[in-house]
């Protein structure tokens, strides 16, 4: 019943995408997504484009999973063109009834939309090719600075793979919970919110004693582990940059400059080919 | 009154490159007031089969009739079977969830929307069935031992007065007392109320002492159907899948191989114990 929803959702392959560092991964999702916002017309989105479906190529992960998590923003981004469609200020296009649709909507609506997407397909590409794991251990050693300023970054770390780590454990929990309770005649559909919600509990209670119980285990797992936190800790497979790692972060530097230049120089370079074309 | 599997398939995550085939072409008719147990090795589509029972699953293919009417049918009311088809899941302890067992062994019978005296009477009966002393009635589920918690889960089934009683697995974690207990129990329930009772278990021990009818399991086909005496003569292919024919068995073997004129369609202690002292009673007259 809930296992359809999956949040790791890494797929298993082997690729060059698959095999980087994490922490070149997080660090060109963000430099990704912030290009995207730094592009402002048709040739930035271009070239986003191009490098996009190049890394989505390499990775050898199938598109259809790529854009499985589109379905989740389905509605945000109707939302959002429908919203900038109508309401945005400019040369009329269409009207309808007492709607108009402008030229400045049209453009606005098919940038968001892009800008939506292939932020959602960037960030995809990532948790697709990179285990929940390998990303804590990412984000830890990439936060590793903030700790000379007393931010407990290994315990933030922990927290998260191991939140990570339960998240499917306590899904198969609750459809077990929810099968039990179903057989005893449980019900929990019909009836109005209020009855709705009280039909929770005994979904709830059990859930909610469980995993304190799985999280006392593992404590206690811990500690009979001499488990004290981050500090003197060494790693099984600690994090080094190879030469691959070096030469994708050089890919995403000149991806950047690529797109800045083109949204910068293209209109213009292009608008002199059309202007001496007319004449 | 019986259940009828005709070619019930099922598998896992349809259409997707982890397609698993958990059941394949089940097909079975389990009639009123059996004993079954139902053996297989974790993995082999036993848990699955009995969750397609009472409607908990639906089947890929194939179609489950209870009592002549097909469970998947529209209009069915499903509520209704799975009052009839009591399924008491693994580790049933951790459904537990009300204040007190008694209100919680309430549940089950409340769903059903009977009146108040009468849920509160299938409760009583169904504690009383289990073995429960009063004292505990109106204990929190949760300050109880690990077996009496699972007697309170498997009342909280009881009391739904169930036609046909499925228990995956009641006996896991339990120690060998408890164990027996709950089996005792279980024995003695479908004889006082002629229910169907189907026991899910890999343990042959578990049910060799129990049952009339053996079903085994493996990779989601019936191995084999018929009587524990009859499935357990194929202990070597068993053992292929991962099981045992119980330990009685191997010793009746072994003592005839040594020559011994013993019986080995022996399944219990009991049986073992009576066989060698014929054999011993015989040997010495002659």
């Amino acid at each position: 019943m809930l296992r359809d929803i999956t949040l790791g959702q890494y797929y298993q392959a082997d690729s060059i995408i698959h095999r980087l560092d994490p922490r070149v991964k997080l660090g060109s999702t963000i430099i990704f997504i912030i290009s995207l916002f730094l592009f402002n017309g048709a040739a930035g989105y271009l070239v986003a484009a191009v490098f996009l479906a190049l890394v989505i190529k390499l990775s050898r992960v199938p598109f259809r999973f790529m854009i499985k998590g589109m379905k989740a923003i389905l509605f945000l981004l109707m939302i959002t063109v429908v919203f900038n469609l109508f309401l945005t200020p400019g040369e009329p296009l269409i009207r309808v009834w007492t709607l108009t649709i402008t030229k400045e909507g049209v453009r606005l609506a098919i940038l968001l939309a892009m800008r939506l997407s292939f932020l959602i397909i960037g960030s995809s590409v990532m948790t697709l090719t990179t285990t929940p794991n390998q990303l804590t251990d990412g984000m830890e050693k990439m936060l590793g600075p903030l700790k000379k300023i007393k931010v407990p970054v290994h315990e933030i770390a922990m927290m998260m793979s191991i939140a990570l780590r339960f998240i499917p454990i306590l899904m198969e929990e609750t459809d077990k919970i929810m099968k039990a309770q179903l057989a005893r005649g449980a019900d929990f559909e019909s009836g109005n919110l209020i009855k709705k919600a009280k039909s929770l509990v005994p979904l709830l209670v059990p859930l909610f004693i469980s995993a304190f119980r799985r999280a006392n285990d593992l404590a206690m797992a811990m500690e009979a582990r001499c488990y004290r936190g981050g500090e003197y800790r060494t790693k099984m497979k600690p994090l080094h940059y190879g030469r691959k790692d070096w030469i994708a972060y050089i890919m995403v530097g000149s991806y950047l400059i690529i797109g800045i230049l083109a949204s910068k120089f293209l209109p213009i370079v292009a608008g002199e080919i059309i202007a001496r074309f007319w004449s | 009154m019986s259940i009828i599997i005709d070619k019930v398939s099922h598998v896992y995550g349809e259409h997707t490159a982890m397609a698993v085939k958990a059941l394949n072409e089940i097909s079975l008719v389990i009639p009123d007031g059996q004993f079954i147990g139902l053996i297989g090795h974790t993995g082999s589509g036993k848990s699955t089969l009995v969750q397609h029972l009472n409607g908990l699953m639906k089947a890929t293919s194939g179609a489950i009739y209870f009592n002549g009417e097909d469970i998947d049918a529209d209009g069915f009311n499903r509520k209704l079977l799975r009052s009839k088809v009591g399924l008491v899941f693994q580790y049933p302890e951790h459904q537990l969830f009300e204040v007190d067992v008694f209100t919680d062994v309430c549940f089950g019978p409340k769903n059903l929307g009977l009146s108040k005296k009468e849920v509160e009477l299938r409760a009583y009966e169904a504690l009383k069935l289990v073995g429960l002393d009063d004292d505990y009635f109106y204990q929190s589920p949760f300050d109880l031992s690990g077996g009496q918690k699972r007697r309170v889960a498997i009342a909280g089934v009881l009391a739904m007065k169930p036609e046909v009683l499925i228990l995956d697995e009641p006996t896991a974690g339990l120690d060998p007392k408890g164990r027996d207990e709950i089996l005792d129990q279980i024995f003695r329930l479908k004889n006082e109320m002629g229910i169907t009772v189907i026991l899910v278990s890999h343990s042959m021990e578990d049910v060799a002492k129990y049952v009339d009818r053996i079903i085994v399991m493996n990779k989601g086909s019936i191995l084999y159907d018929d009587e524990p005496r009859e499935v357990f003569r194929h202990y070597e292919a068993l053992e292929e899948v991962g099981l045992a024919a119980p330990q009685v068995t191997y010793i009746m073997k072994e003592l005839r191989d040594h020559g011994y004129e013993v019986s080995d369609e022996v399944t219990t202690i009991d049986e073992a114990k009576e066989e060698i002292i014929r054999y011993f009673k015989n040997s010495v007259r002659k």
